[in-house]
């Protein structure tokens, strides 16, 4: 991989000023996308600004029915705390299969929000919600947030800060995984809120994560696996791999819908 | 370049690397410990699994830079006198053929039986295999890599 | 506990691995050392018209950058294939030339047209990617389709029409009147996919020059260190070999792969001693998957007869080979001598007829993969047979059953000598221990939770231990396929095996020992087992092929038998008695009937202190014998396996695995065992997960973890390996060989499964839950 110019950051301010006087400087949250990006010589930026031990960034709390979670906060961090497994176990359970467990250790919430990739899970969980991504100089609404594959409302020199999901009355996450890589295939996302139904769908479009909003309104009329049985779900714009044509993620999409659904109970 | 400083099995060391090098490249080109491996380019294959501040990582996937400060385990550094009863469990259970692959299936091992016992939670078989996505071997089929970590687990 | 021969001894190599003292290639830094990177072509097919170093010359730490018509000014000669294969009209097959560094032409994406030496391994890459190569892309053929078309772009000029070979074997007129009175005849056409080997260790290499001495030092990944050194030397003419020391240390893993000899091994030897410095190389993944030899890539019609009662009257095969850009050392072999030679499988077939065209593609080449050849014979027959009993109404057993041979040793039409099985019982072992007779109502219990479930049988026989060296020179082989051994008894008594053999996973420095110790009941710790070395080793063929067992451990055997010969002399004479009356055992050479001994240690001494030994009898104890294989070995078995499939989403859990396998005679059960778990594992990896894909322009979309699906634990089950053995009559322990078995016997047995829970039986490897979706789909609407 091309050299770098490495920076440790211990705040977000120090790593604000770091960035902006990089040239082409990058944040390196966990390094789990990032540097094997820069290893298949994908990426060469000129400065790494390292923010994974910046502690104000770190931690999870739950409050006013809604959990904030730091961006550096790691997916093992999210997958054993055991208040978020009280309250909100489909999180924590997507955290649980993000990766393997030594990516889970490295691997963090703001790193995932911020790449973006067309087929993490996380994102499915932050739009399914609502969430509120925060970050140095402002909210962010999750459906303002995602602008298709790699592609955020982020400007440049912004940093994730944290992230709040209001916590659902029930929810569920499935997972398809891709048998080689491990990521999602097809990954929904299904939480359910007093006033309605959210479904996000991961790994299935070329625009990367969306919501099925014909779902969201049958499962607000009835949340029951029978009431997407019947919904189509076009095949068009979704992706066409070695690993399942747009045919086959649209089948995926529904199917992972309803057991979600019958999942979240 | 960067001075880097950290305990690696226990020792203190430092080391002037390159901004770009990684925590494997450190452990095998700074500090010759070979024992960790290096297997696939994109994070999948586990063979370079060590132990940062307890937690397994994978070496490859993580800047010696960020390193700084850490405490290292490398395989080479769990045997306590006798074998680890994990490498034990390997040579029992004939959880090994060629080797490249084992240090990683070791230190995963390792870190999946703590963290699993802090946590209160059985480690059944399903959960060993579930535990292993991170971790490919091409001789064995797994079977007997399964059958160690679970013996490994009792005596842990 | 005993640790002869049978004994599940735990590995004495183990402790080095466990504790990270394993010592592989790229572990290995020599003094002086420099990195090497290679230039690869971005192209499957194109002309190189200039490679223009200037700007990579200047760049920090770069020592030399060279190229192909550098290396062949030099003399290096070009790489070769080392097995001859006539076609059908007698002419012989057209090798096209393949030069260490390509010259002229790259074909295919990954071929090497330059190497750069630099300080280190960053700067090596970067200046190789600084390197500026002017290419005209030419028209490509990445497939047996595009390379067989009319307007097929020519990859060798000496290869008309991309074609190796048209070759051929058995009896086609007879097999076509046979097949014409058949009382019904199955047709298939079956898809072998490729494969990539994979073993977790990349391919690396460190060549040393010493300019002194003239002499070349070569560490590097190599399942067969002497054939290394022979084929550098003979035909590459990177130094003469005395002057070259082969060096293959800890290996991790082969499965094939691991047998050639690559551009990379060539051009880091050459640059070390025009650099005088020593030279390291080691592969990334990506790079292993654009230039280790792939594995497989066929695809086949066939057609089998049967006459009324369902017994086998003529088989028919017509295969095409896909060989890649160029023919690597023993491709040429794979789809002919050890793929159609075993399309009698383990049935009584009078008719067999085989074609096999051979094609060059603008892909990585083609070679053996653990198997090679083997498992694609056995995917076809026992496809075949399956899809027959299906198509017959027949119990798939029982169709086999009455096929089985049960007579030795039989001679099958295609070469093939069978000299021992029991093929009837291993099928009835592993029948009742899959609990065949209670498929149904676990079927019908799947069926209750919405589940498709299936079984699937394959008896395979494969032929191992290759190979007797007159009869295999005869087909074409450009070596002899014995093994050597020799064996050492210091004056303390401990014991040195140098063995030709070489191990990368296998544990041969246990299970060798184990046959040392079963002969003089000497402890396991008092043998050391040399292999590896050119230095030390007197001579080898290497690991491949299952051989092993039956060839280096009967090799090992002629020295035990030379050595034990010595040893009775010597006691007889000093114990004075007759030789008749002398027994080894517990590590003692024992007078019957008497408590007359002698200790072992005493016996060494005596050898080598020469102050008492018989007229004539020359000091020392060490002798060393070649071993000539007197014919092939047949390990055979039978596997099932039993499966669920989600209709929803045709993702495919194996529910259960058996096998059951005859592998005569076993050393050690243990390891064994674990071979044949490793041998299912990418059995299974082949039928459901993996394959090697390129888009039309010659570009591998699978060259790397996130899109080839290596098998984890979790796509797994346990696996139950059982053992119904007869004893192989052709060497002297009995023993057939165990290494690819799982990797043979596997793939039919989980398509066979999978195609009978699902009820389409038009599905090809890989079984991606996709694809399994798809053929439910189709198999729905077909049935409305």
């Amino acid at each position: 991989m091309h050299n770098a110019n490495y920076h440790a950051a211990h705040t977000t301010a120090d790593a604000a000023s770091l960035l902006a006087s990089a040239e082409d400087g990058v944040l390196l949250a966990g390094g789990q996308t990032l540097l094997p990006t820069m290893k298949a010589r994908l990426a060469a930026p000129s400065d790494l600004v390292d923010i994974s031990r910046a502690e104000e960034l770190r931690g999870i709390s739950i409050a006013d029915g809604a959990v904030t979670i730091g961006a550096m906060t790691t997916h093992s961090e999210v997958a054993s705390n055991s208040d978020l497994q009280t309250a909100f176990p489909a999180l924590c359970s997507l955290a649980g299969r993000i990766g393997d467990p030594a990516v889970r250790h490295r691997g963090t919430i703001g790193g995932s929000l911020a790449n973006n990739d067309p087929a993490a899970c996380y994102p499915a969980a932050v739009l399914a919600t609502g969430a509120t991504i925060s970050t140095n100089t402002r909210d962010i609404a999750a459906d303002d947030y995602f602008q298709g594959m790699f592609t955020t409302a982020l400007k440049e020199g912004e940093i994730i800060t944290s992230v709040t999901l209001p916590i659902p009355q029930a929810a569920h996450y499935q997972k398809f995984a891709q048998p080689a890589s491990r990521f999602a295939l097809v990954g929904v996302f299904v939480a359910k809120y007093a006033d309605g139904v959210r479904v996000a769908v991961t790994g299935a479009s070329e625009d990367g994560v969306h919501r099925w909003t014909e779902a969201e309104v049958a499962l607000s009329d009835s949340f029951a696996a029978e009431a997407v049985a019947d919904l189509a779900v076009s095949a068009d714009g979704l992706i066409s791999d070695l690993h399942g044509d747009g045919a086959y993620r649209a089948n995926l999409v529904k199917v992972l819908t309803g057991r979600a659904v019958t999942a979240a109970g | 370049m960067s001075e880097i400083k950290m305990t690696v099995n226990g020792k203190p060391v430092r080391g002037d690397v390159k901004d770009n090098t990684l925590l494997v490249e450190f452990i095998r080109e700074h500090l010759r410990l070979t024992g960790t491996h290096v297997g696939c380019d994109t994070s999948q294959c586990g063979a370079c699994v060590v132990h940062v501040n307890g937690k397994a990582i994978k070496s490859c996937t993580m800047l010696a830079a960020s390193a700084d400060g850490a405490e290292v385990t490398t395989i080479e550094g769990v045997a306590n006198g006798d074998l680890h009863p994990m490498q034990k469990a390997f040579n029992d259970n004939h959880g090994l053929q060629c080797g490249f692959c084992t240090p990683g299936m070791i230190m995963s091992g390792i870190d999946m039986v703590q963290r699993y016992k802090s946590a209160g939670k059985t480690l059944d078989e399903a959960a060993i295999r579930h535990e292993l996505e991170g971790n490919i071997c091409r001789c064995t089929g797994y079977h007997n890599i399964v059958k160690s970590i679970a013996q490994a687990a009792g005596e842990m | 506990m005993s640790q002869g021969i049978g004994a599940p001894v735990k590995r004495k190599e183990d402790k080095r691995f466990t504790t990270g003292k394993g010592k592989y290639t790229d572990d290995i830094r020599m003094e002086n050392q420099a990195y090497a990177a290679f230039v690869r072509s971005p192209f499957a097919h194109a002309r190189v018209r200039n490679i223009d170093t200037s700007a990579a010359m200047v760049m920090d730490g770069v020592i030399a950058i060279h190229n192909g018509a550098e290396l062949t000014g030099d003399g290096i000669g070009n790489i070769i294939c080392g097995w001859a294969i006539t076609s059908k009209d007698g002419s012989p097959m057209n090798m096209g030339a393949w030069s260490a560094l390509a010259t002229e032409k790259t074909r295919y994406v990954g071929d090497a047209v330059a190497i750069v030496i630099a300080e280190t391994k960053a700067q090596a890459r970067a200046a190789a990617e600084a390197v500026d190569v002017d290419y005209e892309e030419l028209p490509v053929a990445a497939t047996i389709a595009a390379a067989l078309a009319d307007d097929a772009p020519q990859i060798h000029e000496n290869a008309a029409g991309n074609i190796v070979y048209d070759w051929e074997i058995g009896e086609r007129d007879a097999t076509d009147k046979a097949l014409a009175n058949a009382a019904h005849v199955t047709e298939m056409d079956i898809t072998n996919n490729r494969l990539s080997p994979n073993p977790m260790e990349p391919r690396s290499a460190i060549a040393t020059f010493d300019e002194a001495e003239d002499h070349y030092t070569l560490y590097t990944t190599s399942q067969n260190p002497h054939v290394a050194r022979l084929v550098l030397s003979a035909f590459y003419q990177v130094a003469p070999e005395h002057k070259l020391r082969v060096i293959a240390p800890d290996v991790g893993g082969g499965f094939g792969s691991k047998i050639y000899i690559y551009p990379e091994e060539i051009a880091c030897l050459w640059a070390s001693m025009k650099t005088n410095r020593s030279v390291k190389w080691t592969s990334d993944r990506t790079e292993a998957f654009l230039t280790d030899a792939h594995g497989r890539d066929h695809l086949t019609k066939a057609r089998m007869g049967f006459d009324a009662e369902g017994r086998i009257v003529g088989f028919k095969v017509s295969t095409k080979a896909n060989f890649g850009a160029y023919m690597s050392l023993f491709s040429s072999a794979v789809p002919t001598y050890l793929y159609a030679t075993l399309l009698s499988g383990t049935y009584n077939i009078p008719n067999i007829y085989c074609e096999v065209l051979g094609v060059y593609t603008n892909t990585v080449p083609v070679d053996a993969y653990r198997g090679a050849g083997r498992p694609e014979a056995s995917y076809l027959v026992e496809r075949m047979m399956e899809t027959a009993a299906r198509e017959l109404g027949k119990d798939p057993a029982e169709l086999r059953n009455i096929n089985f041979i049960r007579e030795f040793p039989h001679q099958t039409p295609v070469i093939m000598n069978y000299d021992s099985g029991d093929f009837e019982g291993n099928m009835r072992q592993a029948m009742e221990a899959a609990d065949w007779a209670g498929f149904a109502a676990r079927k019908a219990e799947s069926r209750a939770r919405g589940k498709l479930r299936g079984i699937g049988m394959s008896c395979y026989i494969e032929a191992c231990g290759i190979a007797p060296s007159a009869a295999v020179g005869s087909l074409g082989a450009g070596v002899g396929l014995w093994e050597s051994a020799e064996v050492r008894m210091n004056p303390v008594g401990t014991i040195e095996v140098l063995t030709g053999s070489h191990s990368h996973g296998q544990g041969h420095e246990t299970t060798f020992a184990q046959v040392v110790a079963d002969r003089f009941g000497v402890p396991i710790d008092s043998v050391q087992i040399v292999h590896g070395d050119t230095d030390k080793v007197q001579f080898g063929m290497g690991t491949y092929g299952s051989r092993s067992g039956p060839v280096g451990m009967s090799a090992i055997v002629k020295a035990l038998d030379k050595v034990e010969a010595k040893i009775r002399k010597l006691a007889a004479h000093l114990l004075e008695v007759s030789e008749a009356d002398i027994v080894i055992e517990d590590a003692q050479a024992k007078v019957v009937g008497t408590n007359k001994s002698l200790a072992w240690h005493e016996i060494g001494l005596a050898a080598y202190t020469g102050h008492n030994l018989p007229e004539g009898m020359e000091p020392g104890l060490k002798e060393g014998a070649f071993y000539d294989p007197m014919n092939f070995t047949f390990p055979m078995g039978c596997f099932i396996c039993e499966v669920e499939v989600d209709p929803q989403t045709g993702k495919t859990e194996i529910v259960s695995f058996v096998a059951s396998d005859d592998f005569g005679t076993i050393i050690n059960p243990m390891i064994v065992e674990g071979q044949v778990h490793g041998g299912i594992a990418q059995g299974v990896g082949q039928a459901m997960l993996e394959e090697v894909r390129y888009s039309e322009d010659g570009q591998q979309l699978s060259a790397s973890y996130m899109d080839y699906a290596m098998p984890r634990a979790d796509d797994l089950p346990n696996f139950e390996v059982l053992h119904h053995g007869t004893t192989c009559t052709t060497n002297p322990l009995g023993m057939k060989g165990c290494g690819e078995a799982g990797a043979i016997g596997t793939p039919p047995a989980v398509i066979n499964a999978i195609t009978s829970a699902i009820g389409n039986n038009d599905l090809n490897m890989p079984t991606t839950p996709a694809k399994v979706w798809a053929a439910i789909n189709a198999a729905r609407i077909a049935a409305e």
